[in-house]
């Protein structure tokens, strides 16, 4: 996978720039000296746990909140002190915020009679909007009349239909059902790639940013953690929080770190695993590091691996998901591993209470300092 | 056994919630001119007399008058302060609040009393405006109540949402917050039009013999006459009241106007 170097960018390039943006409620830092540009056109995505300040810092893009300190701009215009109604932004909300006195027509109508369109131009945009989100027939239903999926529509043909600078969404699909929100993932990509509007997605969950994104904010405590493409941020996380919440990860134990020409030797306690020296790493014989494996680079050892990487464990618990089992075992100066093997994989499958020889794949290996995070 | 228990209780309650407006119609188809309860036969001879005396002919249009000004003028001015409450955190927000329910604390007969003396200061003491304003001051404080029930039920996300689509300020008022709490404003209207209708203690201070409201007609008749006229003119107020809530209940559901449910 290439991936096309970021060059600096040019002002007319840059959608939003949060400029050093703080905010403090009370005692609490909610945003701490956050500053991120975000490219014309991309689907950009805060991802953090609940508190890490996400919400807040989408809310002063919006302009519901202001920042306590620091400058956003939006389409090259400072829009710190501009009021929300001015902002154009278009914004779905994770309750919806559909207005219940009103059909659906009206509601997807409401921003463009804001804008003082002609009846006829609101009229087929309106339509134009409605059939672009499946929704054709339904124009005349009061919100309660429909679903929740119809719901989530609704309220992304309203954001949409005002062509807004920048579309927000906060956990828009945190309320619907597992399949739907598999479905409607496609359709926000499907959306993205035809609307092509700049988007700042919310979210807590790590599989939708992961899927969704052409860039994710990782975010904790009001701090920004990360910021790189999915595939970058799941292979390459910066620290330890940002390893151990995107995606699955086993963190072992500290390890003194032996450099060689071509590789790695992790020390920890008796067990040495031995890594592939990557030229980003920057480790000096003797210093403690830290190590991140995820359980799809753990499997069954074979007589192949001559030892190398292997280790014995004893088997805690399988956990059968269907495409995949997620096995856990506990290796003796290690601690507790999970790895994940295949679902068809019975020759996998070591009885409970049994010891397995297991091949840690070190080749993708998550090396940090130990003194960061 | 349990279900006999629970019904008896019901009945109880029901009988003892309703009895003096029940007796009080029981005496007014009395045929004698005394007050007989239980009644010694049937007729609508008081409910004549109740409808065709002057005095209470012209107390009702007075009392319509206060009525449909006092409610409406509450309606305005507790919403104001319901939205005020509501939205802005100021110095001197608690005092306002507490000021608004002083009316709950203050006797009926103080606030009565108070704007007499105010009144025939002004030299107000002949007209509506007097009792427009006492009345005023009584029922503005359960609109407030309903106006700001229905403002906490209603998601600030509709507002961001309006304000977020290019509404403005005033815009996000009128187009999505008063629509929503619509029914709170109207039920806080009703719930004034009814107090304002029975209401009698300050009135009996701030009517003349000319403005006098019905209440206040009807205990100048009960102080001269014993017959049952005043049990049938009761009973019409009454039935014009529960006509009211009917009627609302029908178009709006009082649970959705008394806030009892989100709706």
């Amino acid at each position: 996978m290439i991936h096309q170097k970021m060059t600096a960018l040019q002002p007319d390039d840059c959608a939003v720039e949060i400029n050093h943006v703080s905010r403090v409620f009370g005692s609490v830092q909610a945003v701490n000296d956050v500053s991120l540009s975000i490219r014309t056109g991309e689907f950009i995505t805060l991802l953090g746990p609940s508190g890490c300040g996400k919400t807040t810092l989408l809310n002063m893009v919006a302009g519901f909140i202001n920042p306590s300190s620091g400058a956003i701009r939006i389409g090259g215009k400072d829009v710190t002190n501009v009021p929300v109604h001015l902002r154009d932004t278009g914004m779905v909300f994770q309750s919806y915020a559909l207005f219940p006195h009103m059909n659906v027509f009206d509601n997807v109508a409401f921003g463009l009679r804001q804008r003082k369109f002609t009846k006829a131009d609101i009229s087929s945009k309106v339509m134009q909007a409605i059939e672009m989100m499946s929704l054709s027939g339904m124009e005349h239903r009061r919100i309660s009349q429909l679903s929740g999926g119809q719901q989530q529509r609704v309220a992304l043909a309203r954001a949409i239909v005002i062509k807004p600078k920048v579309l927000l969404l906060d956990e828009p699909l945190s309320a619907l059902d597992k399949s739907l929100r598999a479905q409607m993932q496609v359709e926000l990509i499907e959306l993205h790639r035809n609307t092509g509007l700049t988007t700042i997605f919310v979210t807590h969950d790590q599989g939708e940013a992961l899927s969704l994104s052409d860039r994710i904010v990782v975010m904790n405590r009001g701090q920004i953690q990360q910021v790189a493409e999915p595939i970058d941020l799941y292979r390459n996380p910066a620290n330890g929080f940002v390893a151990s919440f995107i995606g699955e990860i086993n963190a072992l134990p500290p390890a003194t770190c032996t450099v060689a020409s071509d590789e790695i030797s992790l020390d920890i306690g008796n067990i040495r695993l031995i890594a592939p020296r990557r030229p980003e790493w920057q480790f000096a014989s003797g210093q403690s590091a830290k190590a991140f494996v995820r359980p799809e680079h753990i499997r069954i050892a074979t007589p192949a691996d001559g030892g190398r990487n292997v280790v014995t464990g004893e088997v805690l618990t399988h956990i059968y998901q269907g495409s995949h089992t997620i096995t856990r075992l506990n290796v003796d100066g290690l601690g507790p591993i999970e790895m994940r093997l295949p679902g068809g994989d019975v020759v996998g499958r070591v009885p409970v209470g049994l010891k397995a020889d297991i091949a840690i794949n070190l080749a993708e290996v998550v090396l940090l300092s130990n003194t960061a995070n | 056994m349990r279900s006999v228990l629970f019904w008896s209780a019901v009945v109880l309650i029901l009988v003892y919630m309703t009895l003096p407006a029940v007796v009080v119609v029981a005496t007014s188809v009395n045929p004698t001119e005394l007050m007989a309860f239980p009644p010694t036969g049937f007729s609508l001879r008081w409910y004549e007399k109740a409808l065709t005396y002057p005095d209470f002919q012209e107390a009702f249009k007075s009392s319509l008058v206060v009525m449909a000004l006092s409610s409406t003028l509450a309606t305005l001015l507790g919403s104001s302060f319901a939205f005020l409450i509501f939205h802005y955190k100021f110095r001197g927000r608690g005092l306002l609040e507490a000021a608004l329910w002083s009316p709950l604390i203050i006797p009926h007969f103080t606030t009565g009393f108070g704007f007499l003396l105010l009144g025939s200061h002004l030299s107000l003491t002949q007209g509506y405006a007097v009792i427009v304003m006492a009345h005023l001051l009584l029922v503005t404080p359960f609109v407030t109540r309903a106006v700001f029930v229905s403002l906490s039920n209603v998601d600030t996300n509709y507002a961001r949402a309006a304000a977020n689509l290019g509404a403005t300020p005033s815009e996000v008022l009128f187009k999505i917050t008063i629509p929503l709490v619509l029914p709170g404003m109207i039920g806080g209207w009703l719930i004034a039009a009814i107090l304002s209708l029975t209401e009698f203690t300050a009135s009996l201070y701030v009517t003349a013999s000319r403005t006098q409201t019905l209440p206040v007609a009807m205990y100048n008749y009960i102080r001269e006459y014993a017959d049952p006229t005043i049990s049938a003119i009761s009973a019409l107020l009454i039935l014009s009241t529960t006509i009211i809530m009917i009627v609302a209940n029908h178009f709006l559901g009082l649970r959705r106007i008394l806030g009892i449910d989100n709706g």
